[in-house]
């Protein structure tokens, strides 16, 4: 009889404690954030977010990591597809193409003005449909500026002067100049290269002279300042001093010089602030290497601003903790440590304005992140027109795949820009329906 | 009690139990499939049994084709199709406006008319020296040749590499920095040679890595052809004083003719769909040197920014015609073939 009394007690103790956990497993609310890494900040992300899902139980974040290449085109098919294969979150850096997915966070935030002081105008309006809209959609998750590396060490064992360290001014013609002697001292394979991106070639265009905006959004990809960067790049490839494995081995894609960079195979490397965080793992002690101011030219001395941002997605069934999340991660004190901890420039004004005690003890770092920091102010408005245009991305494609082309001896420069030209015009009556 | 003994009682065993339960199953089966041969007739039957096959045909080729068919006349960014434009055979106009063909530059599309152009040359290129090759192969390994069943391995050993093993494997071979054949070049005190940085070096290797890859493959159907050719008809020709060449030309080639015609026509098919290896080995380039349709399709749909997903259904379309054609041309000689 007591036997029975006590499966009996068991029983009904199991009757009324399941029914609460199943309760308590129904309120808890799966989030996924689409994320792609360049460096450690996914590992940062998930520290952080392991301190919010303390403060809030009932919220899980899972961090969905894909690589760069295929993450627009994931995201795409999610958000269109909907239902639960659609992220609440994505990290992207095409952030026109998504507008139409966008949740804004605007009535579940609890305090709304805090973002729009945080964060650049350009940047907000880049998730925004026009001018009437105002909504909150997503933030920086970092700013990146395009500028040059040097490996300082050649310089030294080459006896070269840097010419950032004697000349107020030097041009892409000085820095060659100077590179190339380096090259040919220190016996290393390449003096100079750039990455496989229309995005890096704008930097250099625009500082000689390049204007590629109109007021009307719309594209003009002609100019003399645009021509000399071209033909100075596929002078590179001409006098075989930059690597072919980046432009012309690596066929139509994206491609980066970083490893050619890291071995110490090559001087100067123009790319940006992203970076650091791999250089400072990646070169260790091997060689001292810097990051030096972009090359000046009749159109001043600019970098081209960049960055990825986190949006909210209006696929998600969970609003208000998604803006939970977003809110949480807009944090001074959090986006602080997620900036010092991933080397990143933050993209919050505040932030920006403060500072950042960075988590590094490595010198180059320390000295890269004040050159690009420096770099910010000398941001031309046309190169945060070019990054933030809606066929900004077009013209970046195009202008990298059409000089590949030029590199070998497929296209004239004349008929590069005219297909340039024409992909653009496509691309602006695409998106504002104007000629 | 021996292990070997209680092996095969444990085998019997199961065997039996195996069977049993298979038993089960049909007489379960015919629980089902009786009834409904009693009320469809035997004859329809076979519609019943392919079903499983036409439904998993159906869902992941027939309809993807339809909606391929469709994409091809829409336009727009969604790849949802209520939300793309309806706008005819744009796309298609689009795709073949050109004022001089034969100079893909004043084309409207100039990279789909590379990719045709490149795509012919490397076909003719491509099938012709491997059909080539694969027969001297095939010829020699009919012979009573020393070690004769480890060159028949050696030959179709690359067949069954992925074509992704194949291309890295070519690539780390024929890299400007770092690649096997330069290093050899450097230390022979020679300069280093861009195979896959000049144009016509990297037509050429693409080639060479696609017959090195394939040619096993067909050197078999070949080596298979030739041993059905009886040995009779070399003897009658030997009697009557014909040479070697003359063997190979009057009996050899008329009688191995069915096989190298299906051997043409696969090889062909399979050159018009090349991707995979040419895609890791140059990405299509120096610029579009080795931009091949298919891969100006890949590109338009998933690299492309905007996404023109209705102008690479379009192309895939016009890929599928000239697929059709080829397959027609293969049914059509491969019965005659019969016939003879």
């Amino acid at each position: 009889m007591k036997k029975f009394r006590s499966v009996l007690m068991i029983l009904v103790i199991a009757a009324l404690v399941l029914p609460l956990t199943a309760l308590h497993a129904q309120e808890t609310v799966n989030l996924r954030i689409l994320w792609y890494n360049d460096g450690n900040e996914g590992d940062v992300l998930r520290d952080l977010l392991d301190r919010f899902e303390a403060d809030h139980p009932n919220i899980k974040v899972t961090i969905d990591v894909v690589a760069y290449a295929d993450l627009h085109n994931i995201l795409q098919t999610q958000v269109e597809a909907g239902g639960d294969s659609a992220p609440d979150m994505a990290r992207v850096t095409d952030t026109a193409r998504f507008r139409d997915f966008y949740l804004d966070l605007t009535p579940y935030l609890p305090d709304a003005d805090y973002w729009t002081a945080s964060f650049a105008e350009p940047v907000l309006n880049s998730f925004r449909k026009g001018a009437d809209d105002t909504g909150l959609y997503g933030f920086p998750t970092q700013f990146t500026i395009t500028g040059p590396f040097i490996n300082r060490t050649l310089f030294e064992q080459a006896g070269v002067d840097v010419p950032s360290d004697v000349m107020d001014e030097p041009t892409w013609a000085d820095w060659e100049a100077a590179a190339t002697e380096v090259a040919q001292v220190t016996g290393v394979p390449y003096a100079i290269a750039i990455d496989r991106s229309g995005h890096r070639i704008w930097g250099p265009a625009l500082s000689n002279g390049a204007h590629s905006l109109n007021d009307d959004g719309s594209i003009m990809v002609d100019s003399p300042g645009l021509r000399k960067t071209l033909q100075m790049i596929t002078d590179w490839h001409t006098n075989n001093i930059t690597p072919l494995g980046v432009w012309v081995e690596s066929g139509g894609e994206y491609a980066s010089a970083r490893p050619d960079f890291v071995n110490g195979q090559l001087v100067m490397y123009m790319s940006g602030s992203w970076q650091i965080s791999g250089f400072s793992s990646d070169i260790g002690t091997s060689f001292d290497w810097d990051a030096v101011p972009n090359p000046y030219g009749e159109g001043g001395s600019t970098g081209i601003p960049g960055g990825a941002v986190l949006a909210a997605m209006k696929t998600t069934a969970h609003p208000e903790e998604t803006a939970m999340v977003m809110d949480y991660l807009v944090q001074e004190d959090v986006l602080g440590e997620f900036s010092a901890r991933t080397l990143f420039i933050p993209g919050h004004v505040g932030l920006a304005a403060k500072g950042v005690d960075y988590v590094t003890d490595d010198p180059n770092v320390t000295q890269a992140l004040q050159t690009f920091l420096a770099e910010v102010p000398k941001l031309t408005p046309e190169a945060y027109g070019l990054q933030y245009s809606p066929i900004g991305f077009t013209f970046n494609t195009e202008l990298r795949d059409r000089l590949g082309q030029v590199i070998v001896g497929e296209l004239t420069l004349d008929e590069a820009i005219a297909k340039v030209q024409e992909a653009v015009d496509a691309a602006y009556q695409q998106v504002y329906g104007g000629s | 009690m021996n292990p070997f003994k209680l092996y095969g009682l444990f085998r019997r065993a199961v065997d039996a139990v195996v069977a049993k339960v298979f038993e089960r199953l049909m007489t379960l089966l015919d629980l089902v499939l009786l009834p409904l041969q009693r009320l469809v007739g035997i004859k329809r039957m076979a519609y019943f049994f392919i079903a499983p096959n036409m439904l998993i045909f159906g869902i992941f080729i027939l309809l993807p084709m339809m909606l391929n068919f469709y994409y091809g006349f829409t336009s727009g960014q969604s790849i949802l199709l209520q939300n793309r434009d309806y706008v005819g055979t744009d796309n298609l106009d689009k795709l073949l406006s050109c004022k001089d063909y034969s100079d893909p530059n004043s084309c409207d599309e100039d990279l789909f008319w590379r990719g045709v152009q490149n795509t012919t040359q490397y076909v003719v290129a491509q099938v012709g020296t491997m059909v080539v090759l694969a027969l001297i192969a095939a010829l020699a390994l009919n012979q009573k040749i020393m070690l004769r069943g480890f060159f028949r391995s050696v030959f179709f050993y690359p067949v069954l590499l992925s074509p992704v093993v194949v291309a890295l494997i070519w690539k780390w071979f024929l890299r400007y920095d770092n690649g096997l054949l330069n290093a050899l070049l450097v230390s022979a005190g020679h300069d280093r040679v861009q195979f896959l940085a000049d144009p016509n070096w990297a037509r050429f290797w693409v080639i060479v890595v696609a017959d090195w890859a394939q040619m096993g493959f067909y050197t078999l159907i070949l080596l298979a052809g030739l041993q059905s050719i009886p040995a009779v008809l070399y003897e009658a020709a030997e009697m009557d004083g014909a040479n070697s060449w003359q063997r190979f030309q009057h009996v050899t080639l008329p009688l191995l003719m069915p096989t190298m015609t299906v051997v043409l026509v696969l090889a062909f098919i399979r050159a018009v769909q090349v991707f995979d290896q040419v895609f890791v080995l140059t990405n299509g380039g120096p610029g579009t040197a080795t931009l091949y349709i298919v891969q100006y399709i890949y590109r338009q749909a998933f690299v492309e920014s905007p996404s023109q997903y209705g102008l690479a259904a379009a192309a895939s379309l016009v890929l599928a015609l000239v697929l059709l054609v080829l397959t027609l041309a293969q049914l059509f000689f491969s019965r005659r073939s019969e016939a003879v």
